[in-house]
């Protein structure tokens, strides 16, 4: 698979986001004679991991799918290991906890390279669902059996059947598109991690109202409909490397930036359970891999099923 | 002659790295340096112990040049084999080896511990004696820690709680699984100069279960 000429476009035009933000974050600090606040000194960790992350997905795109696919299970053992850590299992679970990771992780991505769409929808929700508890009920060990089986399959349907749906969007056949699937998936994570961003901006602008107090302290209404807004006008802006109208695009967005808050809210409050405030210390400035996937993770799936059945005949 | 003993030390450096980027590999280990700053001078590390990959962990998040000075304190019959776990526990950790069945057969264990400090080396020390698989925190500690300490009273000791281990590596298993460890190090602790045995046992104990984290059940 070669790079599509519009990823090199694509790409200018990250660098020159990510120059801006450099240059805002350093002139705050410069401003601040040195002495930076917690906030400015967040922000710039925070452009930095942005210039290591959009680099990682850039080389990955240089090696087209198969870069694409290890770049994501990498991902997924990330997430899976932040994941499992916070959740409560026995040693009992031992061979379980082995099988999600050295089974699952590896089985599900190869399902994706050989592009067995029949296999790889249901190799988790099917098999891993049935199998893993087998392992741990073998054991003998009842206590809190059923939590325990449950975090499991949770963390792999999270961590590695949703995530793997991003490189999945390589495996969709769309008529005249042929060629230039890497796009999607830059479409995908463009406008999701935009609306993550565009929601943290608009939240420290004009942020006065709070969406769920008990779940988040920065989650606030003005941050939500104006970074939604603002992302979805970037989907709508951006179509010309899906295979949408304009409008379908801006649909596109709109939806997975729906399900990328509604997934912010959702690992809010399983972290808020488990009373961490991050997930890890993985990417400096924004916590582990769960901190950054968790909106991309709610709409990976969603939006590769929408695109499955409007545009694969 | 020379050249095995430098292949010899090549092949110690290079397995060193590997076990350091497994040990990374598997559980994202990063140090917490709450107490005390790493500094290029003498210590004793004490640590709670659930696993043989304890001071594998601590090894790992010490900066090369403190790590190569530092030597953690290992079971004989654990880590003095012949095998790779042997070469491993001589020749890439450099562990001071103590036979901890050598209450009959004549020399008191400690003696090679102090030998090793008195040498200006760091140590990593688990007051237990032995690895922790009870459902208890922490076990009761030996009188090793305080021998030490009265030997060499201007030692350091460090408080060190690593957290996590024996989820990924349970007794009797021999495949880890990845999941996060962390290790934090406290505020160095020196023997008072009228302190008796229990008193600074308990203190170091006291510092010890401090560093542990408590934001969750387990």
């Amino acid at each position: 698979m070669i790079m599509p000429y519009e990823a090199e476009e694509l790409f200018a035009g990250l660098g020159a986001v990510l120059l801006l933000a450099t240059l805002i974050g350093q002139t705050l600090k410069w401003r601040s004679g040195g002495e930076a606040s917690p906030a400015v000194e967040n922000l710039n960790q925070r452009v930095f991991a942005w210039w290591v992350m959009v680099a990682l997905i850039g080389v990955a795109f240089l090696f087209g799918k198969g870069g694409v696919i290890l770049l994501f299970a990498f991902a997924s053992f990330a997430a899976l290991r932040e994941f499992l850590s916070l959740t409560y299992t026995r040693r009992s679970d031992h061979w379980a906890l082995l099988a999600a990771f050295f089974v699952g992780i590896p089985v599900q991505y190869y399902l994706v390279w050989i592009e067995w769409y029949g296999l790889y929808s249901i190799f988790l929700p099917v098999y891993g669902f049935l199998m893993l508890p087998v392992f741990s009920a073998l054991r003998g060990d009842t206590t809190r059996f059923l939590a325990r089986i449950a975090a499991i399959q949770w963390g792999l349907m999270i961590c590695v059947f949703c995530v793997s749906h991003i490189p999945a969007l390589l495996t969709l056949d769309i008529p005249g598109f042929a060629g230039r699937k890497l796009l999607l998936v830059a479409f995908l994570v463009i406008v999701v991690q935009g609306s993550d961003v565009l929601q943290y901006v608009f939240g420290k602008l004009f942020g006065r109202h709070k969406v769920a107090p008990s779940l988040s302290s920065s989650k606030t209404w003005e941050g939500l409909l104006g970074g939604v807004a603002s992302a979805t006008a970037l989907g709508a802006g951006l179509w010309w490397i899906t295979p949408f109208s304009p409008i379908e695009a801006a649909g596109f967005a709109l939806v997975a930036c729906a399900m990328g808050f509604l997934g912010g809210l959702v690992f809010s409050a399983i972290k808020r359970d488990r009373g961490v405030k991050d997930w890890g210390r993985m990417i400096e400035g924004h916590g582990g891999m769960l901190d950054r996937l968790d909106s991309v993770i709610f709409a990976a799936p969603i939006f590769f099923h929408l695109t499955r059945f409007w545009f694969v005949p | 002659m020379a050249e095995a003993s430098m292949l010899k030390r090549a092949a110690a450096r290079l397995l060193g790295m590997s076990v350091a980027g497994f040990a990374r590999a598997m559980t994202g280990v990063l140090p917490d340096w709450r107490g005390c700053l790493p500094e290029p001078r003498q210590r004793v590390y004490v640590a709670n112990h659930t696993s043989h990959g304890d001071f594998v962990l601590i090894w790992t998040v010490l900066p090369h040049a403190i790590r190569r000075g530092t030597r953690p304190v290992a079971a004989l019959d654990y880590w003095g084999g012949s095998g790779l776990r042997g070469f491993i526990g001589r020749e890439v950790f450099n562990a001071v080896l103590v036979d901890r069945r050598a209450g009959q057969s004549g020399e008191d264990p400690i003696v090679a511990v102090v030998a090793a400090a008195n040498s200006g080396a760091s140590l990593i020390f688990f007051p237990e004696g032995t690895r922790n698989t009870t459902d208890q925190v922490l076990l009761p500690f030996k009188s090793g820690l305080f021998r030490l300490a009265q030997a060499q009273p201007r030692l350091e000791f460090v408080p060190v709680w690593i957290d996590n281990v024996a989820r990924v590596m349970p007794k009797g298993e021999f495949l880890p699984v990845p999941l996060l460890c962390s290790v934090t190090f406290g505020a160095p602790i020196l023997l008072g100069p009228d302190e008796d045995k229990a008193a600074f046992l308990a203190r170091v104990r006291e510092a010890l279960l401090a560093l542990r984290p408590t934001e969750r059940e387990r």
